[in-house]
């Protein structure tokens, strides 16, 4: 059967991407935010998972509001990132997994999820700035990926409570797949910032700390919350918490915290980086 | 069952039902600059490329004036605005400095300053 190994949540801001194509990475702006990751990477090749369930909103690359899912799943054998209009580098074709993908889409949309499933979209910084994180040079061409992508972009979003009880059906999608294969879920984005209006440039630090202890221990606690407690709490774009307890609805049972790493200010956000482990299935 | 509840988080512009509606060709148009030959079309004519997209004349002046602010007011989502300052070459710290009246190293400070905890 696929196990789900375990979490990690990631920022996925683009101004990250920038950095490394430049080289930035030991610079005093950037050290603290890099230095947190060798201990994850060494975990991801040592696992060495097959496939990551990852959870990440698209700011306006495949999805316009034209036609805005609230919950979409990506079912390809390849994804492709494409010019997102302000000069990040396009990365090389991220790897699919269509089999494990169907499956859990259909799981899903069994389970009450009803999916926007999609054979072709083009993946974001939200998605391609966390591979990227964990293999540097692009040299993630042998995982496959699985694409979530959650409205954080126009209300009404998918609320909090939602977007984790959406983490444990995909939980319990993985646990039904026949296939042995190991599976690793990230959750990306946040922590607290917002980019718009006068209160642009905020940052929670007491309050993404809070939610980083809570993600392990009591994820159910957070889900208490709304988007718009989100909004006033932790920043217009702090709704994309939704992003890390999705993943944290992935994991069952006791869960470890083996890393974490939160570093604020990473351009206007507060970035939170932790590794968690949980109680596999028997 | 939908609330009814409109909460006013102050210097905060929520991107809703209001405002997607408000803001759609002004959206759809900063969606565009996706393309580099939508940006050169942009630069070659403003206004013409505006027209294009219907946009209202407030939209249209937020537009000239590189008034985020405005843009946000007239429905303007800052993802798709967010492209719009790629075309101008502006990151978020200057785009942050722009609405808050700060300047881009004033509002780095702030950062500096939330990010640690101070405030």
């Amino acid at each position: 059967m696929a196990n789900i190994i375990g979490g990690i949540t990631t920022s996925h801001i683009p101004a990250i991407a920038n950095a490394m194509a430049n080289g930035l990475e030991e610079t005093p702006y950037w050290k603290p935010f890099f230095d947190g990751y060798p201990p994850v990477r060494d975990w991801l090749n040592e696992k060495k998972p097959d496939v990551i369930i990852l959870f990440y909103n698209d700011h306006g690359l495949e999805f316009f509001i034209d036609k805005k899912p609230t919950f979409a799943i990506g079912v390809a054998d390849e994804y492709h990132n494409a010019d997102e209009g302000w000069g990040i580098p396009t990365i090389p074709p991220v790897t699919g997994e269509s089999e494990l993908s169907w499956h859990i889409a259909n799981s899903l949309v069994e389970d009450g999820f009803d999916m926007t499933i999609c054979q072709e979209m083009k993946v974001d910084h939200g998605l391609t700035v966390p591979l990227n994180l964990m293999w540097p040079g692009y040299n993630y061409g042998h995982v496959k990926v699985i694409p979530v992508c959650i409205n954080c972009e126009q209300h009404p979003m998918p609320q909090p409570k939602r977007t984790f009880a959406l983490g444990q059906a995909i939980g319990r999608a993985v646990a039904s797949f026949d296939e042995d294969m190991k599976v690793a879920v990230f959750g990306t984005g946040g922590m607290s910032h917002q980019l718009d209006g006068e209160r642009a440039g905020i940052i929670n630090r007491k309050f993404d700390l809070e939610c980083l202890d809570k993600l392990v221990t009591d994820p159910e606690d957070l889900t208490k919350y709304s988007n718009l407690d989100l909004v006033e709490i932790a920043g217009a774009q702090g709704v994309e918490l939704n992003m890390l307890l999705a993943m944290r609805g992935t994991l069952i049972g006791e869960v470890k915290e083996l890393h974490r790493n939160y570093h604020a200010p990473i351009s206007n956000t507060g970035s939170g980086l932790m590794l968690l482990e949980h109680e596999m299935p028997k | 069952m939908a609330t009814k509840e409109k909460r006013e988080v102050p210097g905060t512009y929520l991107f809703d039902s209001t405002m997607a509606k408000k803001g759609y060709g002004l959206n759809k148009m900063c969606y565009s600059f996706n393309n580099q030959e939508s940006r050169d079309e942009f630069n070659a004519d403003p206004d013409a490329y505006c027209d294009k997209f219907n946009l209202t004349d407030a939209q249209k002046a937020a537009i000239k004036e590189k008034d985020i602010i405005a843009m946000l007011r007239e429905g303007g989502s800052i993802y798709y605005l967010a492209k719009y300052a790629g075309l101008l070459k502006l990151n978020m710290q200057d785009i942050g400095a722009l609405q808050t009246g700060m300047s881009v190293d004033e509002f780095k400070d702030m950062l500096v300053k939330n990010g640690r905890g101070d405030v």
